[in-house]
């Protein structure tokens, strides 16, 4: 490290990180006013609400169904998780181990979902699922929510595959191993902590993936994601306070499984997809 | 002993079977194991696509192209390019400049992961949740206004919400983060000895900065400005929660949704989806095809 003690520099650092303080400083102010305001009983025109409750927190699970919505985004999560986990585990790893004719253009289309925004390609598929009467159905939710998470696997897990030694795979190939055992008993362990990380990143973002669901979820196929937007949409209808015990549910939700899946996974992982490769 | 060289011959002359030449390609029953996830992909991305792309140019009525010329002569959908572009391109540059210093800054730190943490979580999120949060704070009886008049910056509260600004503040939140992580990923893959030489040889940290990291991270910093300018041009939420829908923050998705949703004409809507992506590739190759004329190799010092 240089240090530099020039005056100029010293003034740099310092406003380097007091725009840092500031942008947090906003960011948990923001999440504050809505925890605030979810536990206030009047809160108009003052710093701080005039008492606490916590009744809001009922009157939001019952209004808007929250034990519902909370089954059926668990089902749809679920789902997703482990077909994407299945799906692009065992693409990645014929991906990470040969080279083929026409590897570029599968590439190429694994890449693309993550690339383009979900909006983009939402609308075609949404009006593909509208035709064949999957749109509203949980499966049509499940099966518009794996287009970005099996692509995304496959790219967090062919760094993963790519460190495991071939000639292990060999020397269980020597002693009889068929294709499955040599995945149940050999790559399976060892790729253990990679499946565990994209997987719980799939979780996550399948928990906030709003676009695609909303443009394909019916009444019965709604995420909570999807129906705290209906909630802020119709604001108005229902007590600001409710739909803030809401958004804290939704928060609470997504956070437990985001801090799980901190343990397992560096923070820049969940930005950057895949983990970078040395640059030489 | 003739007998083998019969054999080899034989086998030389029949040449190694369809399985070995296969295998030999790359193609054995592993490869077969991408069937699936490709088969996926192909029904639930490439097939919607190009059913999107044949179906905008069957229109409800009117020639072929009907779609793509009511878009560029109705002022109402037009428009929405521009009312997009004028909100994702400051925001993604305003995004870039920022994350450049505080990532320079975040490399030299023993603990980032507390601060990386922090970060993820608006990411995590959701544009949603931040929309609900930003009408609380950004309102006029919001923390953010309160503090400011407090302070005595301001009167009375600034209007923040259901309006340019709002969506603005929402994308600031959610894209910043993202940028910084990204930028942060290639400035601490720079190797410091890099650096450390520049030094050596007497540049000061502006000439450090301009001739080496920068040319090193052009090409980074344009696959950044990429995925943050997609992110930013597909605002959805925010700018029907956050912004003025009707007006001012009537972004190119809205128009999309509501001619799918609301107009029930899919046709229509798949023309503007596909203008969007084309708005997106035309900005990204752009993009790609200044990185050509920056440096691109290795960032890692090496012994000579």
């Amino acid at each position: 490290m240089i240090r530099d003690t020039s005056l100029s520099s010293k003034l740099w650092i310092r406003a380097v990180w007091i725009f840092v303080g500031f942008f947090i400083l906003n960011l948990f102010a923001m999440i504050g006013s809505v925890v605030t305001s979810s536990f206030a009983t009047r809160w108009l025109g003052t710093w701080f609400p005039a008492g606490w409750t916590t009744r809001w927190y009922s009157s939001a699970w019952s209004e808007f169904q929250l034990q519902d919505v909370l089954l059926v985004t668990f089902e749809v999560v679920g789902a997703v998780v482990v077909i994407s986990g299945l799906l692009g585990v065992t693409a990645a790893y014929a991906l990470a181990r040969r080279d083929f004719a026409g590897k570029k253009i599968i590439m190429l289309v694994i890449l693309l979902p993550l690339i383009v925004p979900p909006i983009t390609f939402g609308i075609p598929l949404a009006t593909v699922l509208y035709q064949t009467g999957f749109a509203g159905t949980f499966w049509g939710v499940v099966a518009a929510n794996l287009v970005p998470t099996v692509p995304f696997v496959i790219l967090v897990m062919i760094p993963f595959i790519e460190q495991i030694d071939p000639r292990l795979e060999a020397a269980a190939r020597v002693f009889g191993a068929n294709t499955f055992k040599l995945f149940v008993h050999v790559l399976m362990p060892l790729l253990l902590p990679g499946i565990l990380a994209a997987l719980l990143l799939v979780l996550v973002r399948t928990i906030a993936m709003f676009e695609l669901t909303f443009l394909v979820a019916g009444p019965t196929s709604q995420t909570l994601v999807v129906a705290l937007y209906y909630a802020v949409f119709a604001a108005g209808v229902r007590a600001v306070q409710s739909i803030d015990a809401m958004a804290v549910v939704y928060m609470v939700t997504t956070l437990v499984w985001l801090i799980i899946a901190l343990r397992f996974v560096n923070p820049t992982q969940i930005v950057t997809r895949a983990k970078q490769q040395p640059a030489h | 002993m003739t007998m083998t060289v019969l054999a080899e011959k034989q086998i030389i002359e029949s040449g190694p079977s369809l399985h070995q030449r296969l295998a030999a390609r790359g193609f054995d029953a592993v490869t077969l194991l991408v069937i699936p996830a490709f088969a996926l992909l192909a029904l639930l991305f490439v097939y919607p696509f190009a059913y999107g792309l044949i179906l905008s140019f069957e229109p409800k009525a009117g020639s072929a192209w009907s779609n793509y010329q009511r878009f560029f002569t109705d002022p109402y959908l037009y428009t929405t390019i521009w009312k997009t572009l004028l909100l994702s391109v400051p925001v993604t540059v305003l995004n870039l400049v920022v994350s450049l210093p505080v990532a320079f800054r975040v490399r030299l730190m023993y603990r980032q992961r507390l601060l990386t943490t922090i970060l993820v979580v608006p990411i995590t999120l959701g544009t949603v949740l931040i929309a609900e949060g930003l009408l609380n704070y950004l309102g006029p009886q919001g923390w953010f206004n309160r503090t400011l008049i407090a302070v005595g910056l301001i009167d009375h509260p600034l209007r923040l919400v259901h309006n340019y600004w709002g969506v603005f503040a929402s994308l600031l939140i959610n894209g910043f983060p993202f940028t910084f992580l990204l930028v942060l990923s290639y400035v601490t893959g720079i190797d410091p000895a890099l650096e450390q030489a520049a030094a050596t040889l007497g540049a000061n940290a502006r000439q450090r900065f301009t001739s080496v990291f920068l040319p090193i991270l052009m090409p980074g910093l344009a696959i950044t400005f990429c995925l943050s300018f997609v992110q930013a041009f597909s605002v959805f939420p925010s700018a029907v929660l956050l912004g003025e829908p009707a007006g001012q923050t009537r972004v190119i998705s809205i128009a999309a949704y509501q001619a799918a949703f609301e107009e029930y004409d899919y046709s229509m809507a798949s023309a503007i989806a596909m203008i969007m992506g084309i708005v997106q590739l035309a900005i990204v190759l752009g993009m790609m095809a200044t990185r050509g004329l920056f440096y691109r190799g290795p960032v890692a010092g090496t012994k000579g």
